[in-house]
């Protein structure tokens, strides 16, 4: 394939030379326009650090590490630690994935390898308008629906079945840790599904050809011939919903219970470092207070780089396994 | 075709240069609290048939950051619904003026089975919000609600989880009435909660109160009073049980006229009145005293005098209180204040 377009230029004319010249001159513009492009992304990380590292210097100076580690948030006193809402965003979007990733995924091998061609257009409509639903919809949905529903059925049946675990144990009030979850699950699986589903489309149909004439089952060619195949795309499905889980505020606010305390329990309620930028920087009025929710915004950047990177990390030491063994 | 396009591109030029012409007339920016932001709207509506020539810009960002705006005289003027600290008022370039404007109040709200009439006492209402008092059959609440059928429920208390005003008037009355609280929580527009859900905004709070049996919350008495949700009577500093409505929070601010002090900057919580609802306050708009420009500075007097008259009749019908006629007398000599290089900028436009 590679060798045919110097093989084109060896039996073309001086005219058609000349025309090449000038395509490669404009390769070039194009090439630099794309450089600056992709240039400008970087510098607007590097603004953006620091910008927010400039803005939090007097809440690095005052309180240090202990920002990290403190679990006290108290504005009258001027006292603050992150740590309950760096919790916060962590166990919400680890729900969120539990439940979306299997989810999300799924109804996306469905609409790409299973669905009866008919249905596939619909669906996917309806998947894709579930994406583009105003974030402070669902929040509202959250509370007025979603929370009495937590609190009648579901977190007392949860009690009652599995309430020997702490992840299950007091009060049911409705909203907390577990209803965020499952909102942010809502709001990540069209994410998944959609590019999901572009990704398997675009996987080979001689892959799955392959598989199938050597006497694989639909769901061995779908392992083994589609989903290996897909693996990254899949991934990246997967880090854009935990992109959005990770930074999502106003429908996480309206039903996580905004109360900044780390506990083991999914019923209690808890705090995410998104959730109190939007509540508090509105009516920050000390510097330091200021200071304080910058240095947050901050931490939200770096948890959503390192949560990022960990999670490619784990995906490549696993898929590497994989290869090994199957070598 | 071609003409026609050409023709239009002209119309909306001129158009465009037209509405430029009349926006250099006079544009008044200001930024602050969110509260006050219907009413504020209203008046700017109503004030621009009353003088043409001006239009009014506002940003209703929150109390802290009308603070910061007017700080750094990015605005001509800010709006809070707490006033401004010395400290704070000690960075701004000039001599800022707290000018109140309308009052509001802020109501308990509950959900109990059959809603009933319930009546607070200022340290049961503290205890409830400290955690001391957990149950709706507590003996100190039933002392009080005799009537009432009080469901043996644990008591869950929810406020704002966002940084409010309404939030700071609640916290503030809390902070006169029980030293403990004082102490242990103080006063802000966000405070470290001893107990409770946060829910954002008063929709927030209505609706995690509405769906929770045995809930207690805070809100806006105009939210409870448009959603029609069952607020408390609450015992004022003379001892009265006082429902929570229009007229009683304008009782609340003619109690303290009388100790006014001359910068306005006074909390109405907890006032000496028989009939003051004891959970009240001012909100206020921010202005230099010494105007940097003449004619923005006369314009925003002239408006300020305004408000204080006869905008306050639009006042009661978006459910804020109005001013007392005390505190309007008072408001005249600090309007009459504003200044532009020292010269008096109303003393002309005497009524």
């Amino acid at each position: 394939m590679r060798a045919l377009p110097g093989g084109l230029e060896a039996m073309a004319g001086p005219g058609l030379r000349r025309r090449a010249r000038i395509r490669v001159s404009g390769d070039r513009v194009f090439a630099g326009v794309l450089r600056v492009v992709a240039a400008s992304f970087v510098g607007l990380v590097l603004a953006l650090v620091v910008t927010l590292v400039v803005a939090a210097v007097p809440a690095i100076r005052t309180f240090g590490w202990r920002f990290i580690v403190g679990t006290n948030w108290d504005p009258v006193a001027e006292s603050f630690g992150a740590l309950p809402f760096i919790y916060g965003t962590l166990l919400s979007s680890l729900v969120a994935m539990v439940l979306a990733v299997p989810l999300g995924i799924g109804a996306a091998i469905f609409l790409a390898e299973l669905a009866p061609f008919w249905i596939r257009p619909p669906i996917g409509f309806l998947i894709e308008l579930l994406a583009a639903v105003p974030s402070v919809v669902y929040g509202l949905w959250g509370i007025f629906v979603l929370a009495p529903l937590m609190r009648v059925w579901v977190q007392p049946a949860l009690g009652a079945s599995l309430g020997f675990l702490p992840l299950f144990q007091g009060a049911p009030y409705g909203v907390g840790m577990l209803t965020a979850g499952i909102i942010l699950a809502i709001m990540t699986v069209p994410f998944i599904t959609t590019v999901g589903r572009e990704v398997l489309l675009a996987v080979p149909n001689h892959q799955r050809e392959a598989a199938l004439a050597l006497g694989a089952t639909r769901w061995e060619t779908t392992r083994m011939a589609v989903l290996n195949y897909a693996r990254s795309g899949l991934i990246g499905a997967v880090l854009l919903g935990l992109g959005r889980a990770l930074g999502e505020t106003m429908a996480v606010t309206m039903v996580i219970g905004n109360r900044p305390e780390i506990s083991a329990s999914l019923f209690a309620p808890g705090y995410t470092m998104a959730s109190v930028l939007a509540n508090e920087f509105t009516e920050a009025t000390s510097d330091v207070y200021l200071a304080a929710l910058v240095e947050i915004g901050l931490l939200l950047l770096i948890v959503t780089v390192v949560v990022n990177a960990l999670a490619r990390l784990l995906v490549w030491s696993v898929g590497g396994t994989v290869a090994k063994v199957r070598e | 075709m071609r003409v026609r396009l050409a023709a239009i591109v002209v119309g909306v030029a001129l158009l465009t240069f037209g509405a430029t012409a009349a926006l250099a007339q006079s544009l008044m920016n200001g930024a602050g609290a969110t509260f006050p932001y219907p009413i504020y709207s209203k008046w700017f509506d109503e004030y621009a048939k009353v003088e043409p020539g001006i239009r009014f810009n506002y940003q209703s960002i929150g109390s802290g950051g009308g603070i910061r705006q007017i700080t750094e005289r990015t605005v001509d003027f800010g709006a809070t619904d707490g006033p401004m600290t010395d400290e704070q008022l000690k960075k701004a370039p000039g001599e800022l003026l707290h000018i109140p404007t309308v009052l509001g109040a802020v109501v308990a709200t509950y959900n109990l089975p059959g809603n009933p009439k319930l009546k607070f006492t200022p340290d049961v209402l503290a205890d409830i919000f400290l955690g001391k008092i957990t149950k709706w059959n507590d003996d100190r609440i039933r002392a009080v609600n005799a009537g009432a059928s009080l469901p043996n429920q644990p008591i869950l208390v929810v406020h704002r989880s966002d940084g409010s005003g309404t939030t700071y008037i609640w916290v503030d009355y809390l902070c006169k009435i029980s030293p403990e609280w004082d102490k242990l929580v103080g006063r802000g527009t966000s405070v470290k909660w001893p107990v409770g859900l946060g829910g954002k905004g008063n929709e927030g709070v209505a609706g995690q109160v509405k769906n929770t049996p045995g809930a207690l919350g805070y809100v806006e008495l105009a939210y409870a009073t448009t959603n029609k949700l069952p607020v408390a009577e609450i015992r004022n500093q003379a001892g009265k049980f006082v429902e929570p409505t229009i007229d009683s929070t304008t009782a609340a601010a003619a109690s303290v006229a009388k100790t006014m002090p001359a910068d306005f900057r006074v909390s109405l919580t907890n006032a000496p009145g028989d009939k003051a609802y004891p959970i009240a306050s001012f909100t206020w708009l921010l202005v230099y005293r010494d105007q940097a420009d003449a004619g923005k500075g006369r314009a925003l007097a002239k408006f300020l005098w305004w408000a204080s008259h006869e905008g306050q009749r639009y006042a009661a019908d978006l459910l804020y209180a109005p001013l007392p006629a005390e505190v309007v007398k008072q408001i005249e000599r600090k309007v009459k204040e504003i200044t532009f290089q020292g010269k008096p900028l109303l003393a002309s436009v005497d009524r």
